[in-house]
């Protein structure tokens, strides 16, 4: 193949990559634009194995067979629950891989086409060469980091010490100075130090930083590993490798600015971190469990439901942890089945991760054509019989419109209680995450039906005859 | 046409050569301008993505970001093995556990999600 073939290979490979992206525009045409980005990788790695410098190729079919056999068996086998961590543990994979070419391009230029006269690199290569690095040293360790809290192997507590961003922002200066140091000199020595230093960055960085705010962080992540391939792209002076970047760092920016918003919180903010300890329990939170609350039984709740026009369904992770989705998704069929009208209403912030709970709610079977988005519901609350909150708490807290003192103020919540009824499935009256009471709770039109989730909907099943 | 006629039109079309060479653009700049371009159609593609499918964004992201493999197939490419070779290799191996795990995972949440019957 010459190599303006091989230029145009690649071209095709970055377009079908767009338009994989595209297709997830609608659940219809999502299946096809995975289709496309499967075969757009595979073109480049087929025109990639062809180049000339590519001779190895009993080992690189080995290790692509080994990594594909680890991968493909990790896709098949995990929960739907476990995405973010599953997400958070493959941005690591990204960031060290980048490392690794990093290094072996500093060690053998002439295999990447980059040398120069003397063996060595380029400024710009060593510039480039120096942001790959760093940016892929710092998403492997924080990724880890990260995978390590959403997996529980870690408490997902922030670790905040005195003087934290202080040192931070030191190691970050000599980690700017040794990289500098490298581009002048081409020293092992600071590229080592370079390196040394963003690894325990990417660590530092990460552990200050609380449970909840784990989606932004994995938004983030993913947004850097998106960088560091761009910036690999930029040591190879190949625009299929800087385009899938520049997409993917992108798409990871959004969904960081997108989650933020929906918890009414910087980007800043949320990177400094503390959040989620126990420091956020103040105001309200006293005075758990002095006010009065109507409990019911799940039979009262199944007639509400049953006697209802419309309901609307509010799930929280709660849900998910107490693996209820299956149990619910036969309770609002029978509803279906007897007439009533049955949507969901999703905060962006509900579940682990962006969109996760759309995807273990499609995992249940429930059509994707009755979940909607909090914008979509919101305006629909006042004209529902039945709110039924399962699982979710601080998203449903009016608090955050009305009181200005409290954590979570400004947030965008979901208008529960303009609902007829308000029906709360919660296990007892503990607080959320942010460490608040919900005043949804001692509503008049509120009743309470204190049990686990599963429990919950297999009892209201029974009762709906 | 004389001798010195030739050696001056010569010497001012090598001048002029030297000068589009000196002048052209740097091949960094070219990529730069690619790059930036892609992060728009990167920002106009991802705000048309259903918030619905957040998830599968990210894990096909995360396929797509391995392709990174490029760079790992090229350092681990020359038969004569050494330090470069076998960390482009173990880099092959890592980028496709992503490709192969975050295409086939997205694919499985994908076909989760049905319409009403």
């Amino acid at each position: 193949m010459s190599a303006n073939m091989v230029a145009l290979a690649y071209l095709i490979a970055a377009v079908l990559i767009i338009f994989a992206l595209k297709g997830l525009s609608s659940p219809e045409s999502s299946r096809r634009g995975n289709l496309f980005g499967m075969i757009g990788m595979l073109i480049a790695i087929v025109v990639t194995m062809q180049l000339p410098g590519v001779q190895n190729y009993g080992w690189i079919f080995g290790a692509l067979a080994v990594g594909g056999l680890i991968g493909g068996s990790v896709a098949r086998i995990i929960p739907m629950t476990h995405m973010p961590q599953l997400v958070a543990f493959m941005h690591s994979l990204v960031g060290l891989a980048a490392v690794l070419i990093a290094v072996s391009a500093f060690y053998d230029p002439a295999a990447f086409g980059i040398a120069d006269a003397f063996g060595g690199l380029h400024l710009a290569s060593r510039i480039e060469l120096f942001l790959g690095t760093f940016i892929g040293a710092i998403t492997f360790t924080a990724s880890i980091v990260a995978f390590a809290k959403l997996q529980g192997l870690v408490s997902g507590r922030p670790v905040t010490f005195k003087g934290q961003h202080l040192l931070n922002l030191l190691l970050g200066f000599i980690m700017i100075g040794a990289g500098i140091l490298f581009c002048m000199s081409q020293s092992w020595d600071a590229f080592l130090l370079m390196l040394a230093i963003a690894l325990v960055l990417g660590v530092l960085l990460i552990i200050p930083i609380g449970g909840a705010d784990m989606p932004v962080i994995v938004s983030m992540l993913n947004s850097y590993s998106g960088w560091a391939a761009a910036g690999i792209g930029f040591t190879l002076g190949n625009n299929m490798l800087i385009i899938a970047g520049a997409l993917v760092g992108s798409s990871g920016a959004i969904l960081s600015y997108i989650m933020c918003k929906a918890m009414n919180r910087s980007l800043f903010n949320v990177l400094l971190g503390g959040f989620g300890g126990e420091a956020s329990s103040g105001g309200s939170a006293a005075s758990v469990g002095d006010r009065p609350v109507k409990a019911g039984a799940a039979e009262d709740a199944a007639f509400l439901l049953q006697n209802a026009r419309s309901v609307v369904i509010v799930p929280g992770y709660g849900l998910a942890v107490a693996r209820a989705q299956h149990a619910l998704k036969e309770v609002v069929d029978k509803l279906i089945a007897s007439g009533v009208k049955v949507r969901f209403a999703i905060h962006p912030v509900a579940g682990r991760m962006p969109g996760h709970m759309n995807v273990l709610l499609a995992e249940a079977d429930v059509p994707y054509d009755i979940v909607f988005e909090m914008d979509e519901i919101n305006p629909e609350f006042a004209e529902t019989d039945v709110a039924l909150v399962l699982g979710a708490n601080d998203v449903t807290n009016p608090a955050a419109k009305s009181d200005p003192t409290c954590a979570i103020y400004g947030m965008p919540i979901l208008d529960v209680e303009k609902a007829e009824h308000v029906l709360v499935v919660k296990r007892s009256l503990s607080v959320g995450y942010a460490g608040l009471d919900n005043d949804i709770f001692y509503m008049d039109k509120t009743m309470m039906l204190f049990d686990d989730a599963k429990k919950a909907c297999e009892t209201i099943l029974k009762s709906l005859d | 046409m004389n001798q010195s006629v030739m050696d001056s039109t010569q010497a001012v079309i090598q001048t002029g050569a030297q000068a589009v060479v000196q002048d052209s653009t740097d091949p960094f700049i070219f990529s730069f301008t690619v790059f930036v371009l892609a992060i728009f159609v990167g920002y106009h593609v991802v705000w048309n993505v259903t918030p619905a499918l957040h998830t599968p964004l990210m894990s096909v992201t995360n396929a797509i970001s391995s392709i990174v493999i490029v760079g790992a197939i090229l350092a681990a490419g020359p038969l004569e093995m050494n330090i470069g070779t076998i960390l482009g290799l173990v880099a092959v191996g890592l980028a496709a556990v992503n490709i192969f795990g975050g295409f086939m995972v997205t694919q499985r949440m994908l076909a989760m999600f049905k319409k009403r019957q």
